[in-house]
């Protein structure tokens, strides 16, 4: 029976020789995942269910990155349940602060991600690992709970959906324009319980970083999980990391899916995502003149390295317009020393930026740069929900580095081409 | 079982930061969150529900993020049950997990108005409009998530699971 990359991860996790969309199975996972806001529920599940210990104090993660470094006392508190939950239970990749940094950069960077797996978070964004040939899916905390006692997860097995992706890019276009594209395209619930799989030639030639941005954002088109094929480009980047074994997984050629879309990335242009869907995209040639009083680069969709020389690139000997605020958020301590010992840093404070630490921060609204009402934010994050950054009358439109970047020299939104 | 209450009416694609927005996050208890909720679309939500109030929105309801404080804030808001034409599917599956009842019905948020009369049959399906008389049928609910429901949930399910 010819089966989808997802299938046979699938498949090898619950110990079947195939599996069919639509049937529930239950599979092993490899990591569980939570963050300080999810954590502390599934802790508290946990621990009401008088189980002696976890599943495996190697195989849960816990990251403290949402409001971290603690902004107030509750998310004090927060940290503080984690904390000793990772104590108690010996829990392997807890991630104090100065290790510390957005849980779906951290985790591939530290080599805890493989091709093949299967991982299961209570964040969202989860979903970013397929970029690996990794199955991952966000799920809540009671979810996650359940998985710390038995290390199994039931699944629905997702409908796969093919994209493929041809042509080459245009100047400036990254793995975040094909994904608003894609999401512009099919609508925030046009992959509703499906698997996402990323194909094609314009896929192959993505660093990982792209690769990354691209699976992340499956989630704001309702898919259950997006994954990529691994190939040398994933080999290189996981091999750097670990040396534990994995299995990679391909579709077979025959393999069946519900849908198939194809897109010659060659008519792409940079994408900006108006308020308040990641579906509401137009090219950034017909944005007309939007004035911002605030740039946002960073979080789980673009804090990796890759984003921030993108960034540099265009800042270099620039400074940003007078009434605009720019924030640089390096995503974990890794690409912040990168960062730093490449002078990215120093050329955003040049541009009158600041540089924040590895938090998630103003993306989810959390604290380091909230929106006051009726104030505009460009974000190379991933949602803009109505209040996602702020004051309910505030926006957010999404962006790709560059373009973050040439927005806040520019002082409204617009691409490096314009400067 | 059979929720009664007063319809309070959403469109598509209701998010959950709308639901619940991340400042409050900070918190598990579901009284407080309640406090919030939809405060996103409506800030004076939690003043106007009472006690068994239904939600009627369109499609994708609880889009976005994983955080289970948003079928939490809804039930802490008073909320008996949520009937949307579909749901995001992280909300779906952390509604039954944490015991929020919620019905998909295809035409239903068309065919009723806020501050309806609406019933909703849990076993049966059947939605009644009393305020117009109109009917719904929401779609079965899975099989799995049934035995999920009448477990008690997702831990209760698995802790008896386990004790074989």
């Amino acid at each position: 029976m010819p089966q989808t990359i997802t299938e046979k991860i699938l498949a090898a996790h619950a110990g079947r020789e195939s599996v069919a969309p639509g049937e529930l199975v239950t599979a092993q996972i490899d990591m569980a995942l939570a963050n300080d806001i999810t954590a502390p529920i599934a802790i508290e599940l946990f621990e009401k269910s008088r189980t002696p210990s976890v599943f495996d104090p190697e195989k849960i993660a816990l990251v403290p990155d949402h409001f971290v470094p603690n902004k107030d006392i509750r998310s004090a508190t927060q940290v503080q349940i984690m904390r000793e939950f990772a104590k108690k239970h010996g829990i392997k990749h807890f991630f104090e602060l100065g290790r510390m940094g957005i849980e779906h950069v951290l985790l591939p960077e530290q080599g805890l991600v493989l091709p093949g797996e299967v991982v299961i978070g209570a964040d969202s964004h989860t979903c970013t690992y397929g970029a690996l040939g990794a199955f991952a899916t966000g799920l809540g905390s009671t979810d996650i709970a359940a998985a710390m006692i038995t290390g199994e997860v039931w699944l629905k097995v997702p409908e796969s959906m093919k994209l493929t992706y041809q042509g080459q890019r245009q100047a400036w276009v990254t793995g975040k324009d094909l994904i608003l594209y894609t999401i512009g395209d099919i609508g925030v619930d046009g992959a509703q319980y499906k698997a996402m799989e990323f194909v094609g030639e314009a896929i192959e030639a993505l660093s990982m970083s792209d690769r990354m941005t691209m699976a992340n954002m499956a989630i704001e088109a309702g898919a259950k999980s997006g994954i990529m094929a691994p190939d040398q480009v994933t080999l290189d980047y996981v091999t750097a990391r670990t040396n534990r074994p994995f299995q990679s997984h391909h579709s077979d050629p025959d393999a069946i899916y519900g849908q198939e879309r194809v897109y010659d990335v060659s008519g792409i242009e940079p994408q900006v995502a108006f308020p308040h869907l990641p579906e509401n995209t137009r090219p950034v040639s017909e944005v007309g003149t939007v004035p911002i009083d605030q740039a946002v680069i960073g979080s789980c969709t673009n804090g990796r390295i890759e984003d921030l020389r993108l960034a540099a690139q265009v800042l270099k000997g620039r400074a940003i317009a007078k009434h605009v605020r720019l924030i640089v958020i390096p995503a974990t301590p890794g690409v912040y020393r990168q960062a730093l010992a490449e002078g990215l840093l120093d050329i955003f404070l040049a541009a009158q930026g600041i540089v924040s630490p590895p938090t998630c921060g103003p993306c989810l609204g959390g604290f380091m740069g909230i929106l006051g009402p009726g104030e505009r934010a460009v974000a190379t994050t991933n949602r803009n929900f109505v209040g996602r950054m702020g004051h309910a009358t505030s926006e957010v439109y999404l962006v790709n580095p560059a373009v973050a970047a040439a927005s806040a020299v520019l002082g409204r939104i617009g691409s490096p081409e314009a400067l | 079982m059979i929720f009664e209450g007063t319809v309070w009416k959403f469109g598509d694609n209701v998010d959950t930061d709308v639901i619940i927005p991340a400042p409050y996050l900070v918190t598990t208890n579901p009284g407080e969150l309640g406090k919030h909720c939809m405060e996103g679309l409506d800030p004076t939500f939690s003043q106007k529900v009472r006690a068994g109030d239904i939600i009627v929105a369109g499609k994708n309801f609880g889009c976005g993020s994983s955080r289970e404080h948003a079928p939490m804030a809804i039930k802490g808001s008073g909320i008996s049950c949520v009937v949307a034409e579909s749901f995001a599917r992280i909300f779906f599956r952390n509604a039954f997990n944490m015991g929020l009842a919620i019905f998909e019905a295809p035409d239903v948020s068309e065919g009723v108005q806020a501050g309806d009369r609406l019933s909703v049959n849990q076993d049966t399906g059947e939605i009644l409009d009393h305020t117009t008389g109109g009917g719904f049928l929401a779609n079965p609910i899975p099989p799995f998530m049934k035995e999920l429901l009448e477990a008690g949930g997702l831990m209760s399910y698995v802790l008896k699971q386990r004790q074989g």
